[in-house]
C-alpha cells in the first residue's frame, strides 16, 4: 500500500516528510504542538522509504509552520523535507536549518549545570559543536547532550 | 582578552605572551619590587566554594600590583537567602573592575560572563574548567623544561571530576604534548574531552597503571580524588587512595622529570618526595601569583613593561 493511500492529501497546512522512522512523536513534541487542542494532525510511522529505508510522515492541517519552528526539527530529523500546502498543491518547499546555537529549545541535562537552578533568568543555550556526526553541547557547562536527553528536556 | 572561561578563550600566542609577562613579574610577586600597575582597580573574588590557593593568590597578585580586592563567600550572603547568580553578578558589576569566580555548579563562570560586562575569570566551575590554574601549570612546566612543546605529560588520579586536568590537557595538546591519562576506570577523562584532545591529532593513551608511565614522563601531574565531587560515598571509597607516589617509585624516572599537584594533596604524594629535585608543587603554588598577575593586567588592558624595575 502506498504512503499516499494511508493518509489523504491535505488542503492547506504543512507536510513534514522523511522523518527518521519512529521519531514522529518526538517531532510533535519538538514543535510544541498542543496535540489535545490543535488542528487535525495525521501521523504515519514506519512506512517504506527509498531514501531512509523506513520513515515517518507528519501532516498538520490548516497550519503553516514558521522557519523558526522548523529549525527545531533539524536536531532530530535533519533530512526532513517540509512542504507548505495551499489548496492541495505544494506552495513552498523548506529545509530545517540547525544553525549554531539552540536558544530556549531544550535545557541542559547535566544535573550540576548552573541552568538547573530554575530561578536563573538567562536563556537555556545548546550549541552545535559538530554537524556530522551531530554533537550538541551546553553553551554554559560544555557537557555533551544525547538526542534522547534533548527530547526529554524540551522546554 | 575579555573573559577567561576555558583555555579555548586564549590562542597559543596569547598563552605564551601571558607566560612571558608572568616571568617579568617574578620580582614583583616575591615582593622585591613594588610595581603598582593596577592601582585604583578592584578585583571581586567571588568564591561560592572553598578555596585556599586560588583565592589567596588572586588576592596577592592584585595587591602586589597596587590594586584592591573585595572578598565574597556565599556563606552568610544573600546567596544563602536564595539570590540567583545573575542578580549577585549584577550587584558585583557595580563594585569592581574584574571578577574571579569559583562556583560548585559547572557553567557558572560562562553564565556570569553572559550576565555582566566586566571581565570574568573562571577560578573553577564544578568539575568543569580551571584555566587560571592551567596558566600557572604551564608556567611551571615551561620554567622547568624551557619549552611547552613535545613533552610527555602523565595526568594521574581523578580525571573525571578534576577540572585542573580538564583545562591543562586541552592546553597541552595544543603545544604538541603527548598525554598519558592514568585513572581508575570509574574516574576516566570524560569522553567529550578525550574526543576533543584526539580530534587535533594528539597522542593520548589511557591506562590505570601509574608505575608503567614513570620512566618516560617529563611531567607527572598528580591530582586528588575529590570526595566532594562524588554523588555517592560508596563510589568514593572504592577509589580513594588508589595512586600514591613514593620516592621508591621514582628510581627509573628521567633526571629532568617534575612532579606537580594542584594541591591540596591528601595522600597522593608521600611527604618524602618533597625533598627530591622532582617535586615542584609548592613552587607551582607560588607561580599562581605571577600567572594571575599577568592575567589581571591583560584583562584590565594594562601593559606589563618589557623590563620590570
Amino acid at each position: 500500500m502506498s504512503e499516499m493511500r494511508r493518509v489523504t492529501a491535505i488542503c492547506n497546512g504543512t507536510v513534514v516528510d522523511h522523518i527518521p522512522a519512529g521519531r514522529a512523536i518526538q517531532v510533535l513534541r519538538m514543535l510544541r504542538l498542543d496535540i489535545g487542542r490543535s488542528n487535525p494532525i495525521s501521523l504515519v510511522m514506519n512506512v517504506p522509504s527509498a531514501k531512509l529505508g523506513r520513515k515517518d510522515v507528519l501532516k498538520i492541517e490548516d497550519r503553516e509552520l514558521s522557519q523558526e519552528e522548523l529549525d527545531r526539527l533539524a536536531l532530530i530529523a535533519p533530512a526532513a523535507s517540509i512542504s507548505i500546502i495551499r489548496n492541495y498543491s505544494v506552495a513552498e518547499k523548506m529545509q530545517a536549518d540547525l544553525g549554531e546555537e539552540l536558544v530556549n529549545i531544550a535545557r541542559c541535562s547535566f544535573w550540576n549545570c548552573i541552568t538547573q537552578n530554575s530561578h536563573e533568568p538567562l536563556p537555556h543555550k545548546l550549541r552545535v559543536a559538530n554537524v556530522d556526526p551531530l554533537e550538541i553541547r551546553c553553551s554554559y557547562c560544555g557537557r555533551g547532550q544525547d538526542m534522547d536527553e534533548i527530547v526529554e528536556n524540551i522546554l | 582578552m575579555g573573559d577567561l572561561i576555558t583555555m579555548d578563550d586564549l590562542t597559543n600566542k596569547e598563552i605564551t605572551n601571558l607566560l612571558d609577562n608572568a616571568e617579568r613579574l617574578l620580582p614583583v610577586a616575591k615582593g622585591e619590587i613594588y610595581l603598582p600597575l593596577l592601582e585604583g582597580k578592584v578585583l571581586a573574588n567571588m568564591f561560592f566554594e572553598n578555596s585556599t590557593r586560588t583565592r589567596m593568590s588572586f588576592e596577592s597578585a592584585m595587591k602586589r600590583l597596587g590594586g584592591s580586592v573585595l572578598n565574597f563567600s556565599s556563606a552568610g550572603s544573600s546567596v544563602a537567602k536564595g539570590e540567583t547568580l545573575y542578580d549577585t553578578m549584577q550587584m558585583v558589576a557595580g563594585y569592581a573592575d574584574v571578577v574571579a569566580i569559583r562556583h560548585p555548579r559547572q557553567g557558572a563562570a560562562q553564565y556570569s560572563a553572559d550576565s555582566i560586562g566586566l571581565p570574568v575569570l573562571n577560578a573553577g566551575d564544578g568539575a568543569g574548567n580551571h584555566p587560571t590554574q592551567t596558566l600557572l601549570d604551564l608556567f611551571t612546566i615551561r620554567e622547568a623544561h624551557h619549552t611547552l612543546e613535545g613533552l610527555n605529560v602523565v595526568l594521574v588520579g581523578d580525571l573525571r571530576y578534576g577540572r585542573t586536568a580538564h583545562s591543562l590537557s586541552h592546553a597541552l595538546v595544543r603545544f604538541g604534548a603527548t598525554l598519558t591519562l592514568v585513572s581508575p576506570d570509574s574516574l576516566r577523562m570524560p569522553s567529550e574531552i578525550v574526543s576533543d584532545l584526539t580530534a587535533g591529532g594528539a597522542e593520548v593513551t589511557e591506562t590505570a597503571d601509574l608505575a608503567g608511565t614513570i620512566a618516560d614522563a617529563d611531567v607527572i601531574y598528580m591530582t586528588r580524588i575529590q570526595k566532594e565531587r562524588f554523588p555517592d560515598e560508596d563510589e568514593y571509597s572504592k577509589v580513594a587512595g588508589v595512586y600514591m607516589l613514593k620516592v621508591s617509585d621514582l628510581a627509573g624516572a628521567k633526571e629532568s622529570m617534575i612532579i606537580m599537584h594542584p594541591l591540596p594533596r591528601v595522600n597522593e604524594i608521600h611527604p618524602s618526595v618533597d625533598s627530591t629535585h622532582h617535586a615542584r608543587y609548592f613552587q607551582q603554588a607560588f607561580n599562581g601569583v605571577v600567572a594571575r598577575m599577568a592575567l589581571l593586567c591583560d584583562c584590565l588592558g594594562v601593559k606589563v613593561p618589557k623590563k620590570v624595575k
